[in-house]
């Protein structure tokens, strides 16, 4: 139960730390996002970060992320057409931006920069 | 069909979230939880589904989902809310009978509710004159010996001095005795001064400003008196007092320092503050005092530094209680930490042995909390007067609903048209209420010694405030129902033909959803009448049977005589001198000296053994004279009197015991006469072991108030170095004039205390004093809930037979006869107010015998009688309120009815 609070917390603490710069969940569900391309809605991205990260990730959290990551320019968003599931209320889709694209990239670039500083030396020895 | 059957999402989450979530983000939210409901619903069932979506629901509501109140709405708001208090005003003025009955009865609670703020504003009063008051704690005593656990507000002295010694964190500690109250003299003056033996840090803790001598050093050393202002002016008059000797018996003691009287609201008073440094000189050759269990009369005061957590000090106390007791055997002593504001309006702490008489104001917030729900039903009661009468009225205003809303006014504004309208009404009650208030003012003051002492109820800015607030609150509780109501009706069947909608009960299919409408808010209408009467019937017979009670306990056969027997408190004097001068008056016919009053609350006693020296039982005791017993009537079954006049407590040797003493230690096997002779053990605080006999074995008599059981009781003689009271049989038929001759006896003995006399049925009376000053406010709220209810019962007969006056007079025409219109228009209300008193009088019933007599195990059971008068008197005016109205109605001639409509 407490464990979606403290991300959420967590993440807010974050990203009012490093401005516009992405937090570690954000980027999550910017990534989950990405990967769901027709299907990026908000059930389905908890559904999804739940399978891949194998813990229990609640729906506000998501949710209130989704939220900020469009006032961001990250995502934007559609409501897709009406079913009779759902109690006939409809979707709404999520997309990346091109900015939310940028932002990813540069996350992952300054990842893969760290990683090609570490000398091979200490893995070994770790 | 089948989609029918599926489990629906609570309807009142999915409102919720409309209601507060912005409207770009309400739908795909709403669509989330649903599609996890339908998930949930299919993993653990329907009922669990819907629990979680409902706190899901409540979950969302954060700052990103709730939506920005726009200005728009509220700038309309305003500029209507002028139009809302003039059409009200119209309104208010057309109806004048229904308008005067919301009035008055919302009046009349709203003094009710008036009150009860200014009382919690007066008890959270207490004590905030001091400063950083929230630092300041006193030190209550947990004390458990042999089973029994009290607290205590109390503390030992040594627990004070192990405070200061070890505790960390607290900046001041204070000791104070409360058991200084001796005769001031100076030069021929002699003045009795009540006060504290106080340490010099007092006054750091408690703020009480010093107008002359230096707060620092005027208690320090022995034989320093500070007074207040009007202490050293009775002792002194204009002269300045500081320097000044005062002898206190025969010490002489010098006044260090003035202090500004102590606040009203203060829960400790003074008129002097005596150095502690005095108090431990004259006792010095005490043992008791420094032990650690004898908590005494000392109260413990301390003040924490800033930032202290209160819970390191509780450890800390733990810490020196757990070292303490392991040298205690018998007894077990923990502190705790009360702070300064909770004395007043906070846990009932005991009074210990030796203790202080009283421990100041206090009230349980349990009897607030009591309180403050009969004056919610009583206010209650004049909400669902005006809900009631405003939905009854409610087809005269359609018209003008219908209208506002063909022009435009949504549901809100409707709404808040009929809030503004009982705001309206309630703020006029509040006018009238004040006026009320300042009429019941005194009499609740004076209703109680107590309340004398308590509160003052005098107004202050900030109860003003709360007092138009509680109008406003009250104003909108009444307003709420009426206006959900008329906020719900739609314009087109509001301008419908009003007047035939009201006379069709069977509903054509078009019509059929608005009639059922109407129709669920007279069942609203009626349920309310319901609740309303049930209440009144409650305060009611609980008022008469409480009462019926009361006169039980007061008549109640104690087992002895209090007939004119007027007990003297010869205050510290030695009574042989009142004794002789009394008995020279022709008015007294017998006289007797006891140590104690009992079957008021006082107790007096020690632990007694007989042959079993392990067996040691608690013990009430009383030192009476050889008059005692047949002055009061006591019936001997065995034995005699005391015999030995003993000049000491130790050679006191005889006993007189009761037939549960026998019971109790199997003297005798229960036969009183082989008693005689037995000899037991006693032991007190004052004497050890001694062995006693029984010389006398009298009938069991109630020692204690009514509702203690009857328990063993032992008399011993008195003995000169006994408090006394002097109990004085009279028999006069001027008691006035008898009185004046004891108070001139009195003064003869004491020319510096007054007279303390009180016949001994008055001080039972004030024993029970609370039981009767609970009796007169449920009593009296009784007659406001019946005046505020029969108000709203009026009105609605007014109204219904008005609205039917056509049907009336047709009926008339048709050859009905008057009984029997009368029985048409007065039956639906039959049927609910004996609805009410099917409920109410069993619940009153049952009240009573589970939860308030069980408290009294020698009580009378509740009579029937005493139920039904209650339940009479309301119906009967209920009848006349009826029966005036129904009777006027049909003696109406129905060819000016007919036709005029």
């Amino acid at each position: 139960m407490y464990n979606g609070f403290i991300i959420h917390t967590f993440t807010q603490l974050t990203s009012e730390m490093k401005g516009t710069n992405l937090g570690e969940f954000e980027e999550l569900v910017m990534l989950t996002v990405a990967a769901l391309p027709d299907d990026a809605y908000s059930v389905a991205i908890c559904d999804e970060l739940s399978n891949q990260t194998g813990r229990s990730v609640k729906l506000g959290v998501v949710h209130s992320v989704l939220n900020r990551l469009e006032e961001k320019g990250f995502v934007k968003s559609q409501l897709g057409e009406a079913t009779r599931a759902r109690g006939g209320k409809r979707k709404r889709f999520y997309q990346l931006t091109a900015p939310g694209k940028a932002a990813l990239v540069r996350a992952k670039s300054m990842r893969d920069d760290l990683w090609g500083r570490i000398p091979s030396l200490v893995w070994k020895n770790g | 069909m089948n989609e029918q059957r599926q489990p629906q999402p609570p309807r009142w989450a999915q409102r919720f979230i409309a209601w507060y979530c912005r409207p770009e983000l309400a739908e795909d939210l709403i669509g989330d939880l649903n599609e996890y409901f339908e998930r949930n619903v299919q993993a653990i069932g329907p009922r669990r589904a819907k629990l979680i979506y409902s706190i899901d629901a409540i979950k969302f509501f954060r700052r990103y989902t709730v939506r920005t109140p726009s200005a728009v709405p509220f700038f309309i708001n305003w500029i209507m809310i002028g139009s809302y208090i003039k059409t009200a005003r119209r309104s208010l003025l057309h109806n004048k009978l229904f308008s005067s009955i919301n009035i008055i009865g919302l009046a009349v609670s709203m003094s009710v509710g008036l009150l009860l703020i200014a009382f919690v504003f007066d008890l959270r009063s207490y004590d905030r004159f001091h400063k950083n008051g929230e630092r300041i704690y006193r030190v209550t005593s947990v004390l458990t010996s042999t089973g029994d656990r009290g607290k205590y507000a109390t503390t030992s002295p040594k627990a004070g001095k192990l405070i200061r010694a070890n505790v960390s964190g607290v900046d001041e500690v204070a000791t104070v005795r409360s058991d200084f109250a001796q005769d001031a003299r100076v030069g021929d003056a002699i003045v009795p001064i009540k006060g504290y033996w106080a340490e010099p840090s007092l006054l750091r803790i408690l703020t009480f400003p010093m107008l002359e001598g230096n707060p620092e050093t005027a208690l320090r050393e022995p034989y320093s008196v500070v007074l207040t202002e009007t202490a050293a002016k009775k002792l002194f008059g204009t002269e300045s007092a500081l320097g000044r000797a005062i002898l206190f018996d025969t010490l002489a003691y010098r006044v260090t320092g003035i202090l500004k009287d102590v606040p009203f609201f203060s829960h400790i008073s003074f008129e002097a503050l005596v150095s502690l440094s005095t108090a431990e000189q004259l006792s010095r050759n005490d043992p008791t005092v420094g032990k650690w269990t004898s908590i005494g009369a000392n109260f413990v005061y301390l003040r924490l530094r800033e930032n202290v957590d209160r819970a390191s000090i509780q450890a800390q106390l733990d810490a020196i209680a757990r070292e303490e007791n392991r040298a205690e055997t018998n007894t077990k002593l923990q502190l705790e930490l009360l702070p300064l504001h909770s004395i007043v309006v906070g846990e009932t702490l005991r009074q210990s042995e030796g203790g202080p008489g009283s421990t100041g104001p206090h009230m349980p917030p349990v009897v607030l909390w009591i309180l403050s729900g009969l004056a919610l039903v009583v206010i209650l009661s004049a909400c669902f007067n005006y809900a009631n009468l405003s939905m009854a009225r409610a087809m005269r205003r359609f018209k003008e609903i219908g209208l506002r809303k063909a022009i435009g006014a949504g549901k809100r504004q409707v709404w808040q048209q009929f809030l503004v309208e009982a705001v309206m009404i309630s703020l006029a009650a509040l006018l009238l209420s004040f006026v009320i208030f300042l009429v019941l003012r005194p009499q609740l003051i004076n209703l109680a010694p107590e309340m004398q002492r308590t509160v003052k109820l005098e107004l202050t800015p900030s109860m003003v405030i709360a007092f138009i607030a509680f109008s406003v609150t009250v104003g909108v509780i009444a307003g709420f129902m009426p206006a959900l109501f008329f906020s719900k009706v739609s314009a087109i069947n509001a301008l419908r033909n009003v007047s035939t909608l009201t006379a069709m009960r069977g509903p054509t299919a078009s019509q059929a959803n608005w009639s059922v409408n109407v129709f669920r808010y007279a069942t609203v209408r009626r349920a309310l009448v319901v609740i309303q009467y049930t209440l009144t019937l409650i305060f009611i017979t609980t008022t008469a049977v409480g009462y019926v009670q009361y006169k039980n306990i007061l008549a109640f056969d104690l087992g002895f005589t209090t007939e004119n027997i007027l007990n003297i408190d010869t205050q510290g004097n030695k009574p042989d001198a009142l004794l002789k001068e009394l008995a020279e008056l022709p008015e007294v016919t017998a006289l007797s000296r006891s140590l104690i009053i009992t079957s008021v609350g006082n107790a007096w006693g020690g632990f007694m053994k007989y042959n079993n020296s392990q067996d040691s039982v608690l013990v009430m005791t009383n030192h009476v004279d050889e008059n005692y017993l047949p002055l009061h009537d006591y019936k001997l079954i065995a034995g005699g009197n005391f015999k030995a006049r003993p000049t000491t407590a130790e050679a006191a040797t005889e006993v007189i015991v009761n037939q549960q003493f026998l019971k109790r230690f199997n003297i005798g096997n229960n036969d009183p006469s082989q008693a005689i002779g037995e000899q037991v053990t006693f032991s007190s605080f004052r004497v050890r072991n001694r062995r006693m006999t029984i010389v006398g074995v009298m009938r069991d008599f109630h020692y204690g108030k009514v509702d203690n059981l009857v328990g063993p009781v032992a008399f011993m003689p008195w003995t000169p170095d006994d408090r006394a009271v002097v109990n004085a049989r009279l028999q006069s038929t001027d008691m006035p004039a008898t009185m004046a001759k004891i108070a001139s006896v009195w003064k003869t003995i004491d020319r510096v205390h007054p007279l303390r006399a009180k016949f001994y049925n008055q001080e039972i009376e004030e024993a029970y004093s609370d039981f009767s000053t609970m009796i007169k406010i449920i009593g009296f709220l009784s007659f406001l809930a019946i005046s505020i209810a029969s108000m709203g019962l009026f009105g609605m007969v007014v109204y219904t037979t008005e609205t039917r006056l056509k049907e009336i007079s047709i009926r008339k025409v048709m050859g009905a006869g008057s009984a029997s219109l009368v029985f048409l228009l007065s039956r639906s209300f039959l049927v609910l107010l004996s609805l009410s008193a099917l409920i109410a009088l069993p619940v009153t019933y049952l009240f009573f015998e589970t939860v308030v007599l069980k408290n009294f195990p020698y009580h009378t059971p509740v009579q029937i009688a005493e139920l039904v008068v209650g339940l009479l008197a309301v119906l009967l005016i209920a009848f006349v309120m009826i029966g005036s109205q129904t009777i006027k109605a049909t003696r109406q001639n129905p060819a000016d009815v007919l036709r005029s409509q």
